[in-house]
């Protein structure tokens, strides 16, 4: 991690040094063991901020749509291609970005290493090539990051930035044997009415705050159809259709554009595995039109665009 | 009959008893989360956490309630008229709240039951409603109770306290609610003045566990124009996503809002929690919207538990030091760092 660390910095005093941009989108190491924080640094002497470790799984590109200045940006694979997606749907420009891709080895899910840690807390983590060294008084424990890696991070094919001006280090070997799909077949399976009960008891410990949405650097819109007063779309209260409305919506809204970065469901305060409802859309856009998001600028998204091959079995 | 002595083993029995003739509420696990739940069996309560996911401040303000509902039907001599839906007032009791919570609810009081306002569900709620916390043996990292007027075995806002004495639990009534609900249910044995000790030894161990400090002594006399035109709002805001975990986790974030839902000829008026990081939650109804920036809405959040607040009431800050913000913020916004800038800002 601190080869990383130092060459982001080198490349990022570089930057900002040279006036080849006006700020750099990273991470600095957070305020909690196994949390980091986005970052946005002006000043060649702030660099030294910036920070890397399996805990920097926010994706940047949160911080991009509408942005006028010159940025260069710290983006792993999902980052870069999310990245992709918004500069095809007018979020930023290509040329106002400078991207510094990481190779990414995948997040390690805070949570879940706390849930094994049983109320343990930790003071201080090491964490390299792989190797997760917890400590506390009393206490001192070895996790592995392949056992505690986030779900998504694990299914992924695409840890390799996608698009980018500058590596932070040489490429890391993609998964491209794992199974992306294993719980949606499993959804596939279902009939009607076990598919109808699973979504209701999936969705049942929403609270509403929305982290899902406002964690996803796909939702950008000015006004989200939820927050529509005039007229009001969808109810505010916690009542289950209201909830499940805002679930599946949003879910749609991410047809062939969600790169399954995994931020919804790690923001999610209790916990509810919505990844699911996104990850069939994948697939089905995956099946239908041969497409994966956000993997090359040239590549129009489907759902923008019409070829006289489209299938069309959908609207017979 | 005011402290009482009881095996640990027996508290879902208590917890049983009292379930046969009121609703007993307490931690619940569900899937990775928890919070406070109607028990439907006493060994549904989970005490072997350090705090529920989400406060219980749902307990007393729900989500969403429904308040009134009325009929549109210009043929019912009734139309139009708003008609309060009952609730279910019956006597409860909570189980394992913690002091911090308890405390939360006495600070949320200034607001819903004060010598202007008296809002008749929360009070109603308050009144029939028995708290029975559980101290913090060993507090989180995160926790900073001590700093804001608190602690782990504060009695504020409690009517029992619980002291967790290892093989067995000390029970010690607080308030007029508290003795009465020892004394009917008889529970234990009186507690031995070495038993009390060992509690008092417990408490203070649990207060010096708390590492994580913040400091309020100077925010009561900070402008409060200069803490509104503060740069770090810059800083503190750059990171925030603008979601509602914060508040809705908060045991003193108290915001709602109040719609009414129509379907043909009749609706209800009913309350939601709302919360100022929503870009809704100041529209006008003009279109003109006075927060319209995330800076604007991550400032009113802090200002109001930590400026505005404290001003208002000369009650401290509307923050009990619970820790939920700084542990289930996604973009690791830690509340204790805003309290330094806050306090510490120049002059």
């Amino acid at each position: 991690m601190n080869s990383y660390i130092n060459r982001m910095i080198q490349i990022s005093l570089r930057l900002l040094v040279e006036g080849r941009v006006d700020a750099i989108l990273g991470f600095q190491r957070g305020t909690l063991p196994m949390m980091s924080q986005p970052i946005l640094i002006r000043q060649p002497e702030q660099v030294d901020q910036l920070h890397w470790d399996s805990f920097c799984a926010n994706n940047v590109a949160n911080y991009l749509p509408k942005r006028r200045e010159k940025v260069a940006v710290v983006a792993k694979g999902c980052d870069s291609r999310n990245i992709v997606l918004q500069i095809q749907e007018n979020q930023i420009k290509r040329e106002q970005l400078y991207i510094i891709g990481v190779p990414c080895h995948g997040m390690v899910d805070r949570r879940k290493v706390l849930a094994d840690l049983n109320g343990r807390e930790v003071l201080e983590v090491r964490d390299k090539d792989g190797i997760l060294c917890l400590a506390a008084e009393g206490f001192e424990e070895v996790f592995l990051h392949s056992e505690y890696l986030q779900d998504n991070c694990a299914i992924c094919r695409h840890r390799n930035p996608v698009i980018y001006d500058e590596l932070v280090a040489e490429p890391v070997t993609e998964q491209t044997e794992v199974e992306r799909f294993s719980d949606v077949l499993a959804l596939e399976a279902m009939t009607d009415i076990e598919r109808w009960q699973h979504f209701q008891e999936l969705l049942s410990p929403c609270i509403r705050c929305y982290a899902c949405r406002n964690s996803c650097p796909m939702c950008y819109c000015p006004t989200c159809f939820v927050d529509e007063s005039t007229p009001q779309w969808l109810g505010r209260s916690i009542d289950p259709t209201d909830t499940q409305t805002y679930h599946f919506l949003r879910a749609y809204h991410l047809a062939g554009r969600c790169t399954d970065c995994g931020n919804c469901e790690l923001a999610c305060p209790v916990g509810i595995k919505m990844r699911q409802l996104t990850k069939k859309l994948e697939k089905d856009i995956l099946e239908l039109y041969g497409y994966e998001a956000g993997l090359s600028l040239d590549e129009p998204p489907p759902l923008d665009t019409y070829r006289p091959d489209d299938p069309q079995e959908f609207i017979k | 009959m005011s402290k009482r002595v009881i095996d640990k083993t027996e508290l879902p029995d208590l917890i049983g008893r009292l379930m046969e003739s009121n609703r007993v509420y307490a931690p619940v696990r569900q899937n990775d989360m928890t919070s406070f739940k109607l028990l439907t069996a006493a060994e549904q309560a989970d005490f072997n956490l350090s705090n529920t996911t989400l406060s219980p401040k749902s307990l007393m303000l729900p989500q969403s309630e429904w308040l009134f509902d009325f009929t549109l039907d210009k043929a019912k001599k009734e139309t139009s008229f708003l008609s309060e839906i009952p609730h279910d007032y019956s006597p409860r009791f909570v189980f394992g709240i913690r002091p911090c919570d308890a405390k939360a609810f006495q600070l949320l009081d200034l607001n819903f039951h004060s010598p202007q306002y008296r809002d008749p569900w929360w009070v109603n709620r308050r009144q029939t409603t028995t708290l029975v916390g559980l101290g913090c043996n060993n507090p989180c990292t995160t926790c900073f109770c001590t700093s804001v007027g608190n602690g782990p075995f504060a009695a504020d806002g409690l009517d029992v306290l619980i002291t967790d004495l290892g093989d067995e639990l000390l029970l010690e009534a607080l308030t007029h609610k508290g003795f009465e609900l020892l004394a009917q249910t008889g529970v234990g044995a009186e507690a031995s003045a070495a038993t009390l000790e060992a509690a008092l030894a417990i408490h203070h161990r649990a207060k010096q566990a708390i590492k994580s400090e913040v400091p309020t002594e100077r925010l009561k006399d900070r402008s409060l124009i200069d803490l509104f035109n503060a740069d770090f709002w810059e800083e503190v805001q750059f990171a925030c996503i603008n979601c509602g975990v914060c508040t809705f986790v908060c045991p003193t974030c108290w915001c709602f809002d109040i719609q009414d839902e129509v379907s043909k000829n009749s609706g209800v008026r009913l309350r939601n929690w709302d919360a100022c990081m929503f870009p809704l939650f100041t529209l006008h109804g003009s279109g003109h919207n006075p927060r319209a920036q995330k800076l604007q809405r991550v400032r009113q959040r802090f200002m109001h538990k930590l400026k505005y607040f404290v001003d208002k009431y000369d009650n401290g800050v509307a923050c009990v030091g619970c820790g939920r913000c700084v542990q289930q913020c996604p973009v690791n916004i830690d509340i204790r760092w805003v309290f330094q800038l806050m306090n510490g800002l120049a002059d």
